[in-house]
């Protein structure tokens, strides 16, 4: 190779990448776009979950921006990249706060990246919603700050009732992704609400996010005779998790969160998920009109079955459509209190109303896996 | 002190409150958070420097001190220091009181790294070459895993500089005149370490440990002060960050970190304080400079990394150093 | 209890299986070069990877067979063993006599240049290995269970092993390896065609990966574009545990790492997991600096 010619692909590609850095798409004809930036992974060790809420916020926003967009304007998303890096997320936040002077900010799924980032819109006193970080300190970070899923302490203890009530366990163990805040914190709610109600936990295990192998702590738990197994982690790993807990002769139900809604779970764990129980936002079997035209409209256009992340990325780009409209106006201020005015809005994950916390307060599910599909099997109430 | 000294000591102050007054208000944050990374980046990239560089040791562990120094001072801050900050605050001017606070957050950070540095430099410095590498890369792991283990600092949750019984005590650094007056003085204590006449057995150790042995330089004693120094900046550097971010969680000092800092060494040239504070400069700006490439960004920095490494097998500026003649000259 | 503790030394000598050939790749290359190819875990994704869309393009998606599984690994391999050579003559060739470490900046390099083209190319969602081996369990005694496919796996992988020792140690290119790992130079001046033997080394380690890709897809059977990033890093420690540059050292390296994790994740906490690894390594490095097998070289003054 000679040298020259790399001297010369190198000076090639950083001019087109400054070039491309600088610079925005010129003004097209019609009314000016609303500006909605959206921080999310859509590489590095959790990019599949930035990826779904950035596609299932783009459906929603190409919908509305169909039927006329609001308040006479459409709605454009710029979407940065954060790499799954904990400070890349804040500065991705800033760019887009600071350097495209967005509207609103929408993002991220973990909720370390949400806690990097909050604060930045925060100061700069513009409206985040966060599709699905669960961590109650994420809203706590200012007046600013809203998010459109549960909170971990809800879910934990939907599935501790469910465990304890539904299932009569007695004795359960606990298997979390240690790396996962979201897992963590799940954990956490579902062993002090199992306990509260009499019920003991027999082991608590851990993993890290992007392990293959858990047969370790598997038979580990084998060895405490648990009634069931609480796994409260991400698709990226249930069903490898449910496989090998089969293949170790392990056949008490595996309980989980949100985290498990995907096609990946079934594809990954096949005949071994089936049996299993999960919280949910929404029953994707459901006959609710909104659950049905988003599940047709989003396997049409991405050739995929929606996971969770993408139902939260379409719910949260929903609400701030919905609050823009409300408050007629993109003033920051006035947008936030839409926002957290936002009453009984339909969404596909549920009827969505903001508490006082700006958190999305809303029923939750429980589903069974049964012959390959997600069933509907309960409702808990949100409390 | 010489008059010169004085001056320059003087010129560099008024530079920095300079920039510490003006410089937020003039540019837009998302920059200056970017300027601040690029600093905080060249705290860790020379003081690496001094191990990998100039004592010829092969460290690739550096984000595990930085890790100790982070969350030290986060923890100091939030649980002591908020506190404190809140009475100063109420006898002194905002300002003073400020700089009053912050040496004590970074010296928090750095001590604690520099102690770290001690009892890991101990044992892994009788090891060789990659054996050395391997050892360093295993302690920084270890490190990070235990600092996961800790709630008082978040775990997986990660770690917010905020003290909630202290509202008016704003923990955060804001401008530049923290982190690069960091900058300024590891770059003369690094310089004068190793560019001054008793600095030579850095080198010694580098180009001969058993020559170097042999005219009467205690390598070992040589070896473990370099990499003490290295680990307190690379604790200062962590302090930094932590107090810049915010918000500080275990995933920002996986070994990836530690990685990027010895690219910054070796990219910069081994043995060069400049190149790598360039490389250091260079390489954390990119990412953000390549934001409008989408999702080929890292594509093109990982082809920029490669083609560079094979353009220049020495590093961008080899063993030289651009003009330190001025820097020699005032503080040397 | 006894039955648990046979289980956990099952699950820890079929994952070390993995870490061993893994390890293989990076002791062969680092012998011959002094080069840690912090690449190598990348090839191993790619390996899996590959596996994954032969896998599919054979039909074998529903279909198990031995033989799908032995041309799942041969084109595995093929696949492999180009890009390990792409990347050799690429990236670290022209660096031969440049300072040690700029090959090193090369290899983090070609690293994150594959996981981001492979989460471009790939895409970043996690894919389902399909099973080229019905999985039943042929061991069955009381609670401890062994799969037939834990056993081909781990048979495979001393299959493997095994040919790698006769290749290194009864060939023609074997004893030029040796020769060029002893002293590259001397090589060189007995008529050992240096480059082509430095190729093929790469080229073997790059086959061994793969296979461990397309193992590690039966037994654990969920890859991804960022999958080689740890199992790299640990068959690293694998082989210095072994004794960086030592064959055998590498192999029991990574069983020796698989057990331990298993066992600390079993007995302990699987919080430390990680940690005692690399524990264990800096007290055996300690203790014995260069690894259980490697030799000590005194150096000359």
């Amino acid at each position: 190779m000679s040298r020259r010619w790399l001297v010369g692909g190198i000076g090639a590609i950083a001019v087109v990448a400054l070039a491309c850095g600088s610079g925005r798409e010129g003004g097209a004809a019609g009314p000016e776009p609303i500006q909605v930036g959206h921080y999310a992974s859509l590489t590095g060790d959790t990019a599949t979950f930035g990826q779904s809420t950035d596609r299932g916020l783009r459906m929603k926003i190409d919908e509305i921006n169909a039927a006329g967009g609001v308040l006479g304007r459409p709605i454009e998303i710029i979407t940065e990249d954060d790499r799954s890096i904990t400070e890349e997320a804040r500065s991705a936040a800033q760019k887009l706060l600071q350097r495209d002077q967005v509207v609103a900010l929408l993002g991220e799924v973990a909720s370390s990246r949400s806690l990097a980032a909050a604060p930045e819109a925060q100061r700069a006193r513009i409206p985040m919603i966060t599709p699905a970080s669960t961590n109650p300190k994420v809203t706590e970070v200012g007046d600013y700050i809203f998010r459109a899923c549960f909170i971990d302490p809800f879910q934990g203890a939907v599935m501790a009732k469910f465990a304890r009530e539904t299932l009569g366990a007695d004795r359960v163990a606990i298997l979390f992704d240690f790396k996962q805040d979201y897992s963590v914190g799940l954990a956490d709610f579902f062993r002090k609400t199992f306990e509260a109600s009499g019920g003991t936990i027999v082991a608590d295990e851990r993993y890290t996010s992007g392990d293959i192998e858990f047969r370790a702590q598997l038979t580990k738990i084998r060895a405490t005779k648990p009634d069931a197994i609480f796994v409260p982690g991400y698709y990226t790993e249930v069903g490898l998790i449910a496989k090998q807990a089969r293949e170790l002769g392990i056949d008490v139900p595996l309980l989980g969160g949100d985290g498990w809604d995907s096609s990946k779970t079934l594809e990954i764990g096949g005949k071994a998920v089936e049996g299993n129980y999960f919280s949910n936002h929404y029953a994707a079997d459901s006959d609710r009109p909104e659950v049905v035209a988003f599940v047709r409209a989003y396997r049409e256009r991405w050739g995929e079955t929606p996971d969770a992340m993408a139902v939260l990325g379409y719910d949260t780009g929903g609400i701030l459509a919905d609050a823009i409209a409300r408050a007629g106006s993109t003033d920051p201020e006035k947008l936030r209190d839409a926002i957290a005015a936002t009453r009984n809005y339909p969404g596909v994950s549920g009827t969505i109303s903001m508490d006082e916390n700006r958190n999305a307060r809303k029923d939750a599910v429980v589903m069974k896996i049964r012959d390959g599909a997600f069933r509907y099997e309960q409702t808990v109430p949100a409390f | 002190m010489s008059s010169k000294r004085v001056a320059a000591f003087a010129l560099v102050a008024i530079v920095l409150l300079a920039l510490d007054a003006w410089l937020p208000s003039w540019l837009n944050p998302y920059y200056a958070t970017i300027v601040t990374r690029i600093g905080i980046a060249v705290v860790a990239a020379v003081s690496l420097q001094l191990v990998n560089g100039f004592t010829g040791q092969f460290s690739i562990g550096h984000a595990g001190f930085m890790a100790v120094g982070a969350y030290t001072s986060a923890a100091f801050s939030v649980y002591v220091g908020a506190g404190w900050l809140e009475s100063l605050l109420g006898l002194l001017p905002a300002p003073l009181a400020r700089s009053l606070f912050y040496p004590l957050v970074l010296a928090s950070g750095g001590l604690a790294a520099a102690v770290a540095g001690f009892v890991v430099g101990i044992p892994a410095l009788r090891l060789r070459g990659d054996y050395l590498a391997i050892a360093t890369l295993g302690f920084a792991e270890v490190i990070r895993i235990a600092i996961l283990n800790v709630d008082a600092v978040g775990g997986a949750r990660g770690f917010s500089i905020h003290a909630a019984e202290h509202p008016a005590a704003d923990l955060r650094f804001e401008g530049f005149g923290a982190v690069y007056a960091v900058v300024v003085v590891t770059i003369v204590v690094v310089a004068r370490l190793v560019y001054s006449s008793g600095g030579l057995s850095f080198r010694a150790v580098r180009e001969d440990e058993v020559a170097a042995t042999s005219i009467g330089i205690a390598t070992t004693r040589i070896k473990v002060e370099a990499f003490v120094v290295a680990s307190f900046f690379a604790g200062v550097a962590g302090a930094l960050f932590a107090h810049s971010e915010g918000y500080v969680h275990t995933n920002s000092f996986a070994f990836l970190r530690s990685f990027e800092i010895v690219v910054f060494v070796v990219l910069g040239g081994l043995g060069s304080i400049t190149g790598a504070v360039l490389a250091a400069a260079v390489l954390t700006a990119a990412p953000e400079l390549l934001r409008g490439l989408g999702e080929w960004r890292m594509v093109l920095y990982s082809l920029l990394l490669i083609g560079t490494m094979l353009l220049r097998p020495q590093g961008l500026l080899g063993n030289r150093e651009i003009d330190l003649g001025w820097l020699r000259k005032r503080f040397g | 209890m006894a039955e648990d503790l046979l289980q956990q030394l099952v699950n820890g000598v079929a994952w070390g299986g993995i870490y061993a050939l893994i390890a293989l790749g990076y002791t062969m290359v680092y012998g011959v070069l002094k080069l840690i190819n912090f690449a190598h875990g990348e090839v191993y994704m790619v390996g899996a990877m590959t596996g994954y869309y032969a896998a599919r393009s054979f039909g074998l998606a529903g279909a198990p067979s031995l033989l799908g599984l032995v041309a799942t690994l041969a084109a595995s391999m093929a696949v492999c063993a180009l890009l390990a050579a792409i990347i050799e003559r690429v990236a670290y060739r022209p660096l031969r006599s440049a300072p040690r470490l700029a090959p090193l900046i090369t290899a983090i390099g070609v690293s994150l240049l594959l996981q981001n083209l492979g989460q471009l190319v790939f895409g970043a969602d996690p894919k389902f290995f399909p099973p080229l081996l019905e999985s039943r369990n042929v061991f069955e005694v009381g609670k401890l269970s062994v799969s037939n496919v834990q056993l081909a796996v781990l048979g495979t992988a001393i299959l493997l092993m095994a040919a790698l020792q006769w290749i290194v140690m009864r060939t023609r290119f074997g004893r030029a390896m040796r020769a060029v790992s002893f002293d590259a130079q001397a090589a060189a001046l007995m008529g050992v065609p240096v480059d082509r033997v430095i190729l093929g080394t790469f080229v073997l380690g790059a086959v061994l990966a793969a296979a461990a890709g397309v193992l590690v897809g039966l037994t654990n059977p969920k890859i991804d574009p960022l999958m080689g990033v740890l199992p790299g890093l640990k068959a690293f420690v694998a082989a210095v545990l072994g004794g960086i540059g030592n064959i055998p050292g590498a192999m029991v390296g990574g069983l020796l790492l698989g057990v331990i994790e298993t066992f600390v994740s079993g007995y302990l906490s699987s919080t430390y997991r990680d940690a005692i690894a690399f524990v264990l390594l800096i007290a055996i490095l300690l203790y014995k600096p260069t690894g259980l097998f490697g030799t000590t070289q005194t150096e000359k003054v």
